[in-house]
């Protein structure tokens, strides 16, 4: 139903219809006013949808045309019998309203006299996690509604259990529909005291409950007359009033990201970034992380000219006393309030993508402004988000929040993520894709990352290469079962070896009966056969070995991943290029027919997928080339490239 | 010390100027003339302050502008530090594509939509910086602040990304291209304040002024030059308005209005009832129009 027009005792409103009140021309231009940003879970029954539509219309943020095409858009769908479907207003996009459904997040505005406001409502039940992280990430507060007819659901403690997630500090648990239950207040009691027990056990510590009718406005803007036992304030007024996160992260030390160097001249080198936590003062002591080199703050440089002074939230620009290397993703912090440095945490990752994530498989992960590699260990359990049961998972689907190790390329500066939002959340972004797949938040480094640390040696590998009188490589063969990967690694590795040279071979299926025997053929453990064997590849290569590596090897990722662990020009790809009719033709082990049979799963080819190699060092199509033939094109390639010399 | 919310609305839209200069190459930014590209332009000077502005300018002109946009946008280009691209789409030249004999759907499309893909395959821009806010439309509400466009500039809703924290990605394969809103999160009224408070010159067609106008539709049309066709005893007539929105003279209504200064246009904002884009002619096409356009290239 529309909501009733605004009548005496309204807090005045500032975007308005000549019905409000006139604000003062003279000095409200210059209020200068905070902002605020929320997110709404629950689900249209819980009267979602009207309650915004509320806050909106009070607070004037539609106007008469958009309140005319609302009025239009619900006579057509037919949705609340001609009445105004506030759902329609928060449902944006055409294919959408189409198909009945909706996908994502949308963000609305609205302001009164102390505040402006930004609401990210997560409409529909699809990717509902998902578009909720998403929405719920930047908010300072939550708005949870639950239905008082019916109390805390599991979709109330799933909606809770993100919101804790997420670390958002402030809790508002509107008990909506209090017309419904006859404004009584023990119903509302037995809700509020219901939840706060769970509240408590998932750390959420500053829980407002508020019963209130989005459809009538009781305690939505103006405290209801119909609930005089209740005391508190209203939805709106407490908007207004609570503290924003930016007043947490202001009491703690120093975080600014480095975003950009700034380097329009020879004498002028800035780093460009934002405060994300504390302050920075001219001339305070700093230190560069993960480097830790220490310097002072010289200026504080913007547009409207040098501060004393920055705080959180601020986009300036820090001129350093000493020329220090500083680079993008470095984070400067208080020389002695310093970050912590890690290259391995124990993390909680919400999965965002169809593909599912996979523990092995490496992946870009960005925090702050530093993008770095990040390889996901198996997985410790899954949480079902609606009973907080930990479930054993290998690997996580879309819309899933598992908690897991992960190991990055190199160390970072970080705070565990229940301190900042900025120095402790990460995305998950997929090397092949570039699609964002996952979001995550640090919680702790581990403490072997701190404590093992790198033993150097002093006999190394150019050492050991110069005294075989060899460049070591690894010669990657990838291609289909039934290819003539095994067979003309063989015959490579005879031909070098019996030149005298040290090689090794790492077969498929001989490292499946002991390095590998735990591991099947599902997505997930094809990726972590191949990234236990490119280690042990890149400790042979170490050794001053020629090895050769025959593997199906179906995944780019993976291939691209053992690229990236050996050095400059030592990982040699040879594509054994056999179409999937001529290897099926062939079958040595009668697996195709198996296969075919459906006796054997996740077969490549046949029921998994190959991507094949986009620029291998070789390709080489067997079709009409014998394994002898192969071989010596192989040797031929080495030859070239000078692996026969000393180094 | 907190932030106020143009303070914060400014960080934030500074910090994704900064973001894409440091993550990608070949940037532009789309000037329009218009209060937000205004804006627009004053965030991005002082996002790479003391540097000069990193990236060109880009204005997709159509040759229908108010005379009143071509002043500022030429005295813009004039500015030291600033490199001003404008594309006029050829065959709309050769054919003299106007609203009136070709109707104000294909005027947009072969002027703007299509003038702006050829000016970013011409120059080979991989982002453009556009003063889109939610707040204009519904369709852009779920708009993202980094918006992907395939090879073939198409808008594809169900592959845009997720945008957490403050944490964009802007990787994407050859011949894809990322279009930029700085101002996502701004509304109107942020618009206005922030030009006031930062003293930001806009063009003088939106403050209220005796101007010549026929009326057509229940469209207040400015007489802005000889080429406007006048009907048959149509005589403009000289009345008090203002423009909300700028765009081509022909396909602009203006709104009556006594508001002469900034303050006065701020102060009836904060009073109005209707939304923005009511002046726009091309929004009144079809239902969810913006958004077809959208997904065909259009900004």
């Amino acid at each position: 139903m529309p909501p009733s027009p605004p009548t005496a005792g309204t807090p005045p409103i500032v975007r308005g219809r000549p019905d409000a009140p006139a604000p003062d021309a003279g000095t409200s231009l210059r209020v200068e006013k905070s902002l605020l940003r929320f997110n709404t879970c629950g689900s249209v029954d819980d009267g979602k949808s009207t309650l915004i539509g509320r806050l909106l219309y009070e607070s004037k943020a539609l106007f008469d045309d958009e309140l005319a095409a609302l009025a239009a858009d619900s006579r057509r769908s037919g949705t609340r019998d001609g009445e105004i479907d506030y759902a329609l207003l928060l449902d944006g996009l055409s294919a959408e309203r189409e198909q009945g459904i909706t996908i994502d997040v949308a963000y609305r505005f609205f302001s009164t006299e102390r505040r402006n406001f930004i609401v990210a409502d997560t409409p529909g039940h699809e990717q509902y996690t998902r578009n909720m992280v998403t929405g719920a990430s930047t908010a300072d507060l939550s708005v949870i509604l639950v239905d008082a007819r019916k109390g805390i659901s599991a979709q109330t403690r799933r909606h809770s259990f993100i919101v804790s997630l997420l670390g958002i500090q402030h809790v508002v648990l509107a008990v909506n529909k209090m017309d419904l239950v006859g404004y009584d207040e023990g119903a509302f009691v037995r809700i509020e005291q219901d939840y706060r027990g769970f509240a408590e056990q998932l750390g959420l510590l500053a829980v407002t409950c508020i019963p209130l009718s989005a459809v009538h406005g009781d305690n939505v803007v103006r405290s209801s007359a119909a609930m005089p036992w209740y005391r508190g304030p209203s939805l709106l007024t407490l908007l207004e009033r609570v503290e924003l996160d930016e007043f947490r992260v202001a009491q703690q030390p120093l975080r600014f990201p480095v975003q950009w160097v700034n380097r329009p001249s020879p004498d002028f080198r800035g780093f460009a970034g934002t405060v994300v936590a504390g302050q920075v003062r001219k001339g305070d002591a700093i230190r560069v992380q993960p480097s830790g080199r220490t310097s002072r703050v010289a200026r504080i440089v913007t547009f409207e000219g040098d501060l004393e002074q920055a705080a959180v939230g601020q986009a300036i620009t820090l001129t350093l006393d000493d020329e220090i290397d500083v680079s993008r993703g470095d984070l400067i912090v208080p020389a002695d309030q310093p970050a912590e440095v890690a290259d391995q945490f124990e993390t909680t990752i919400v999965w965002m993508d169809e593909a599912p994530l996979l523990p092995g498989r490496s992946y870009l992960l960005k925090i702050g402004t530093r993008t770095v590699t990040a390889t996901i260990a198996p997985l410790k359990y899954k949480m079902n988000v609606t009973t907080l049961q930990r479930l054993a998972a290998s690997t996580l689907e879309l819309n899933e929040i598992g908690v897991c190790n992960l190991q990055l390329d190199r160390a970072i500066a970080f705070d565990p993520y229940k301190t900042n939002r900025d120095t402790g959340g990460f995305i998950l972004i997929d090397r092949m894709t570039n699609d964002t797949v996952g979001a995550g938040m640090l919680h702790f480094a581990l403490r072997r990352a701190k404590n093992v640390h790198w033993q150097a040696l002093d006999v190394n590998k150019t050492a050991r290469a110069a005294q075989m009188g060899q460049k070591p490589c690894l010669l990657w063969y990838t291609g289909l079962s039934g290819a003539g990967k095994s067979t003309i690694a063989n015959l490579v590795d005879k031909r070098i070896h019996a030149e005298g040279r040290c090689t090794y071979v790492l077969d498929g299926d001989n490292v499946r009966h002991g390095l590998n025997k735990d591991l099947g053929f599902t997505d997930a453990d094809r990726v972590e056969n191949i990234r236990r064997i490119a280690e042990v590849a890149k400790l042979m290569v170490d050794a001053g070995l020629i090895v050769g590596a025959a593997f199906i090897s179906p995944f780019r990722a993976e291939r691209q991943m053992a690229r990236a662990l050996l050095g400059q020009g030592e990982f040699i790809e040879i594509f054994i290029d056999t179409p999937l009719g001529v290897a099926e033709e062939r079958d040595p082990k009668g697996l195709y027919k198996k296969a075919r049979r459906g006796d054997l799963k996740n077969f490549t080819g046949i029921d998994s997928p190959y991507e094949p190699p986009e620029n291998p060092e070789l390709r080489i199509d067997t079709t009409n080339t014998s394994p002898e033939e192969a071989a010596e094109k192989v040797i031929a390639f080495l030859q070239q490239r000078g692996t026969f010399e000393a180094v | 010390m907190t932030l106020t919310h143009l303070q914060r609305l400014e960080s934030e839209s500074i910090a994704i100027f900064r973001e894409v200069v440091a993550e990608t190459a070949n940037a532009v930014l789309l000037y329009s003339i218009g209060k937000d590209s205004a804006v627009l332009l004053h965030l991005a000077k002082k996002a790479f302050y003391p540097g000069p502005l990193p990236f060109p300018l880009l204005h997709v002109d159509t040759t229908w502008k108010f005379r009143d946009m071509y002043a500022l946008r030429d005295r813009v280009a004039a500015e030291p530090g600033i490199r001003l691209i404008v594309h006029l789409n050829p065959e709309a030249q050769a054919k003299g594509i106007n609203p009136f004999t070709h109707g104000s759907a294909v005027h947009t499309d072969v002027w703007k939509t299509q003038g702006l893909k050829q000016a970013l395959d011409k120059y080979g821009f991989e982002v453009a910086f556009g003063g889109a806010r939610r707040d204009e439309e519904k369709s852009r509400a779920k708009e993202r602040v980094f918006s992907f466009r395939t090879d073939q500039h198409r808008w594809d809703p169900k592959r845009q990304r997720p945008e957490l924290w403050r944490l964009y990605n802007s990787r994407k394969h050859k011949g894809e291209s990322i279009r930029v809103f700085p101002l996502s999160n701004w509304t109107e009224l942020d618009v206005w304040q922030y030009i006031e408070r930062e003293n930001i010159p806009v063009v003088p067609l939106y403050f209220a002024r005796e101007r010549p106008i026929v009326e057509r539709e229940g469209a207040l049309l400015m007489v802005d030059d000889e080429r406007m066709p006048l009907a048959q005893g149509e005589t403009p007539v000289m009345r008090r308005v203002r423009f909300r929105t700028l765009g081509c003279y022909p396909l602009t209504g203006a709104i009556e209005s006594a508001a002469e200064t900034l303050a006065e246009v701020i102060e009836e904002m904060k009073r109005s009832q209707s939304s923005e884009r009511q002046g726009r002619v091309i929004d009144r096409d079809a239902p969810a129009s913006m958004e077809h356009k959208k997904q065909e290239g259009y900004f």
